[in-house]
């Protein structure tokens, strides 16, 4: 039985494959058009996971779309109606895409796939996410909590799970949405939308929630977790510009402009934004007041949260809970789940947004419409594009760098191991792609945590981005509690995808600062089984150094998808200040280029 | 052949939104959605930028 699950036309396109109870590919449509957030159908992900499952369009069973766009359709035009004349140029700014594309999806995947319409099915947007956490959880029973901007009309999920049934309990319907509250705030903060959420919670750090009785001004939550909007302060229903009114700006004064230089006092001002701006110290005071507005609808978010969870267990009973949605990527508000709520153990899919529903379409058919008794754990995210070694070198040589092929995986970790001390920034690429948005060590960049000035180095070098983003640390799954905060960690699934942000503990503060924010960290725990060799690398660096962490971040420059393929690879080591590139059994250092 | 079967396809796709909007009794908003629709399709053709940019999709 072959079931291909799709995403699109929204944020993130995806496919993903199951195989006779085998999760075999899945995959971002970005990774391959090179575009970031590409929403278009996913042509390239869908003709991936068909060759890496080894099957034509023929074998395939089902197709599941994630949603159902006559009931989003549904939402376009009450919407439009609701508030005329006003929503008029939202209409028919939509509507192109709506004629286009949206309406005829099921025609389209005929055509594009090659199936026909009798096995073409579609889910529904949050029962999709709710399905993508639980069915690729371990647990037998859990309660399912969703929520992200918004997907038909729905915008929070409470549900349950059990066994091969999956159903919701309650839903919180849009316009009012915790994912659009915060896109909202960061359209506020000067950062763009479904892209500079991660943004506002690294600027968090700096701040103190000050303002939140503000926020709350716009919020209101009922003892049952629900939660009202007041819409005056927003705008994102009814116009595709702005996301929030002038009653918003009255109440937080003026929005922060796009692309300002963010630093506070304890940033510091790094040397590569250049000479200190006339205006410092106006500046610092500004960037402050943004700090704590930043803090605020992140402590706001977390409540919010923090409340659903509380009535997810009250409603359910269960002591397990699944999480999905773009809003389960907050890891500081899924630490919190776990630490101060009934709740014993979470799970969260390593792709909770939009491209993770093409995962839970293609699971809602396998568990729930065919009841099939396997299950299919997740408990790594390595299913993305591959590339032998052969493909390797031939990108090498059509480069022109001459890179040191090693047989010997050993000597190849002491090599990298070498520049690590010595202070270089590594391109790490082997093995699969990673499935969402955090590199999990196959597309990585890799750096001494032990250095203070390594957090700069790499944003001035490679990442240029912001002073304020954290950088996460990969540790060795059976040493992490010496290091992080976190409870039974070896355990802990979340962690295994960097979705827990977690206090490192004092007495390592020094010792790993390059991945310490302001004291926690959004830490990866790597285990030998899932991922040999980046384990043996961590494990290595561990016997020369005694710290068994490596700080990774993805492997791209900004404004870029991960690197998928080795030529990507090579184009970003080219284009960017890394020192030293890892290409499976390659090593290419940049002053030896022809 | 393939043209064919696509508009075909298309229009069946057109008669289940019809039915969808009766099922849920929205019939009532046929006909705002006939006049939207007309308007609509008007100002599609006759611009060219469809993205607004604020870019989170809502619809």
């Amino acid at each position: 039985m072959n079931i291909l699950g799709i995403s699109c036309y929204f944020h993130d396109a995806a496919a993903a494959l199951i195989v006779d109870g085998t999760l075999v590919a899945a995959s971002e449509e970005e990774r391959f058009t090179r575009i970031k957030h590409d929403y278009e159908f996913p042509d390239n992900a869908i003709r991936f996971c068909l060759n890496a499952g080894g099957i034509s369009t023929d074998n395939l069973d089902y197709v599941v779309f994630f949603e159902k766009p006559f009931i989003k359709f549904d939402r376009l035009l009450q919407t439009t109606l609701s508030g005329f004349p006003q929503t008029y140029p939202l209409f028919t700014q939509s509507l192109r895409t709506w004629l286009f594309d949206k309406l005829w999806v099921r025609s389209t995947i005929t055509s594009q796939v090659g199936v026909p319409k009798s096995k073409v099915l579609f889910s529904e947007h949050h029962l999709s996410h709710a399905a993508s956490a639980y069915f690729a959880s371990p647990f037998d029973e859990a309660a399912v909590l969703t929520f992200d901007g918004v997907g038909e009309w729905a915008t929070t999920t409470l549900g349950v799970g059990k066994g091969n049934d999956l159903r919701t309990i309650k839903e919180i319907h849009f316009p009012h949405s915790i994912g659009l509250l915060y896109s909202a705030l960061t359209a506020f903060l000067g950062f763009e939308v479904n892209e500079g959420e991660y943004k506002v919670m690294g600027m968090a750090s700096y701040g103190t929630p000050r303002y939140a009785d503000l926020i709350w001004k716009m919020v209101e939550q009922k003892q049952d977790g629900s939660f009202w909007l007041d819409l005056g302060y927003f705008s994102f229903h009814r116009s595709t510009v702005h996301s929030f009114t002038k009653k918003m700006t009255d109440l937080l004064g003026p929005p922060r402009a796009p692309e300002t230089p963010f630093f506070t006092e304890a940033t510091g001002y790094p040397d590569y934004y250049g000479e200190r701006p006339d205006k410092y110290d106006e500046l610092l005071t500004d960037n402050q007041h943004y700090a704590d507005i930043a803090a605020s609808i992140q402590a706001v978010a977390e409540d919010l949260i923090l409340e659903l969870a509380r009535e997810s267990h009250r409603q359910t009973g269960k002591t397990r809970l699944c999480l999905a949605g773009g809003v389960a990527l907050n890891s500081v508000a899924n630490a919190r789940i776990l630490n101060e709520t009934p709740f014993e153990d979470i799970y969260v899919q390593p792709n909770a947004g939009d491209g993770g529903a093409a995962l839970g379409a293609s699971l809602l058919a396998w568990n729930t419409m065919l009841d099939s008794p396997e299950r299919i754990v997740m408990d790594h995210a390595y299913l993305g594009a591959w590339h032998s070694e052969d493909a390797i070198a031939e990108a090498i040589a059509a480069s022109g760098h001459t890179a040191i092929q090693y047989d010997k995986e050993e000597v190849l970790v002491d090599a990298v191991c070498d520049r690590l001390e010595g202070g270089k920034v590594i391109g790490w690429f082997q093995g699969r792609s990673e499935w969402g948005p955090r590199a999990l060590g196959n597309r990585s960049i890799l750096a001494d945590p032990r250095r203070s000035d390594m957090k700069d180095t790499v944003n001035a070098k490679i990442k240029f981005r912001e002073p304020f983003r954290p950088f996460a640390p990969s540790v060795l799954a059976e040493r992490c509690e010496e290091f992080f905060e976190l409870p039974q960690a070896y355990s802990s699934l979340p962690a295994r995808f960097m979705l827990l942000v977690v206090p490192v503990r004092p007495d390592k503060e020094d010792v790993v600062p390059a991945v310490s924010h302001m004291g926690t960290a959004r830490v990866q725990t790597v285990h030998k089984n899932s991922n040999p060799r980046y384990y043996r690398l961590i494990e290595r660096f561990g016997e020369r150094t005694n710290v068994p962490v490596l700080l990774n971040t993805s492997f791209n420059v900004r404004g870029e998808p991960i690197v998928n393929s080795p030529e990507d690879a090579l184009g970003t080591f080219d284009n960017s200040g890394l020192d030293s590139l890892v290409l499976g059994d390659f090593l290419i250092d940049k002053e030896l280029k022809k | 052949m393939k043209i064919a079967r696509e508009i075909f396809d298309k229009f069946g796709i057109a008669g289940e939104l019809l039915a969808f909007l009766w099922h849920r009794k929205l019939w009532w908003m046929i006909p705002f959605v006939a006049v939207l629709l007309l308007f609509g399709i008007l100002i599609v053709v006759g611009s060219t930028t469809g993205v607004g940019p604020f870019v989170y999709t809502l619809f």
